[in-house]
């Protein structure tokens, strides 16, 4: 699916508004420390963290992760957002928790699969 | 400390990078110019993908542990070469330093994401060989190796 029908089915806020809304997304990964991330999360992925400083972006371009998701509608500094819109990666943000966030995506996404 | 890999062999393609402490983006960024750089000279996106994973970690590892250093990507003959050199404190123990888990990042730095003590493993996984060499107060080198593989010599190197 792309991050646009993501947005819709999760009710997540864009920070980065257009910002590669038709990107790709076909697995999930959750985790807040990036050396796990860079391991271990698979391409194309949305990566849930409450990571915001300006070192998730870098992890995100290495991965071919197309958008992160911001839980619990924590703060992100706009210097983050502006370079997120200039690095083509979404920064989207939802007011639940990681947990709930994750939950959602694995159903939509398996959904999808079948 | 480690040979230059490059005094046998003059090198045909060559990236340079100062990093220095604290300097997250500047190493950030060395990683994503590297992948970009490699893509576009054709090599596989396998090797492409852990030559970027290696580039990051071990910029990252000056950034967060060392003072400063200079990292080079080459293309040697078949192999994507990376180098890393810092001056710093060191890594006493580097069997202990390889462990996954193993991390002496301060707090602040582990708050950022950083810290998992997976960063050289990481590397060792990236890479076909992975050498490091360190004296305690002094700095570090570390040099990871990654195969082209058959039929893959770079484009522009042909
Ligand atoms: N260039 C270096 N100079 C001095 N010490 C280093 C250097 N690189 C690694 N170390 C030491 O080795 C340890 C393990 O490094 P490693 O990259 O595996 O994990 P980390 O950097 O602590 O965490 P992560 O990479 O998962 O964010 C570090 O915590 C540090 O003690
Ligand atoms: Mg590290």
């Amino acid at each position: 699916m792309t991050v646009k029908e993501l947005l819709g089915t999760l009710d997540l806020e864009p920070l980065t508004e257009d910002t590669n809304l038709e990107g790709q997304i076909e697995a999930g990964y959750v985790s807040d420390l990036l050396s796990d991330v860079i391991a271990n999360a698979p391409e194309n992925s949305v990566w849930i963290t409450v990571q915001r400083h300006i070192n998730i972006l870098g992890v995100a371009k290495l991965k071919n992760i197309a958008a992160i998701v911001t839980p619990r509608s924590l703060a992100v500094e706009l210097a983050v957002i502006e370079k997120a819109k200039a690095e083509g990666i979404a920064l989207l943000r939802s007011d639940r928790s990681a947990f709930e966030v994750a939950g959602r995506l694995y159903g939509v996404l398996m959904k999808e699969a079948r | 400390m480690i040979e230059p890999c490059v005094s046998s062999a003059e090198p045909r393609f060559q990236l340079d990078y100062p990093i220095n402490e604290s300097d997250f983006l500047a190493a950030g960024e060395s990683a994503s110019k590297t992948k970009k750089a490699l893509q576009q000279l054709g090599l596989k996106p396998e090797v492409v993908k852990n030559s970027a994973i290696i580039v990051y970690e071990a910029a990252m590892n000056i950034v967060i542990h060392a003072t400063s250093g200079r990292l080079k990507v080459i293309i040697v003959r078949d192999e994507v070469v990376i180098r890393a050199e810092d001056t710093g404190p060191g890594i006493p123990d580097i069997e202990l330093a390889m462990q996954e888990g193993y991390s002496t990042a301060p707090h602040e730095i582990r708050e950022m994401g950083f810290g998992a003590g997976m960063g050289l493993a990481n590397m060792k996984h990236c890479s076909d060989e992975l050498i490091v060499e360190s004296e305690p107060g002094v700095g570090t080198i570390l040099e990871a190796r990654i195969h082209l593989g058959q039929k893959e010599s770079p484009r522009e190197i042909r």
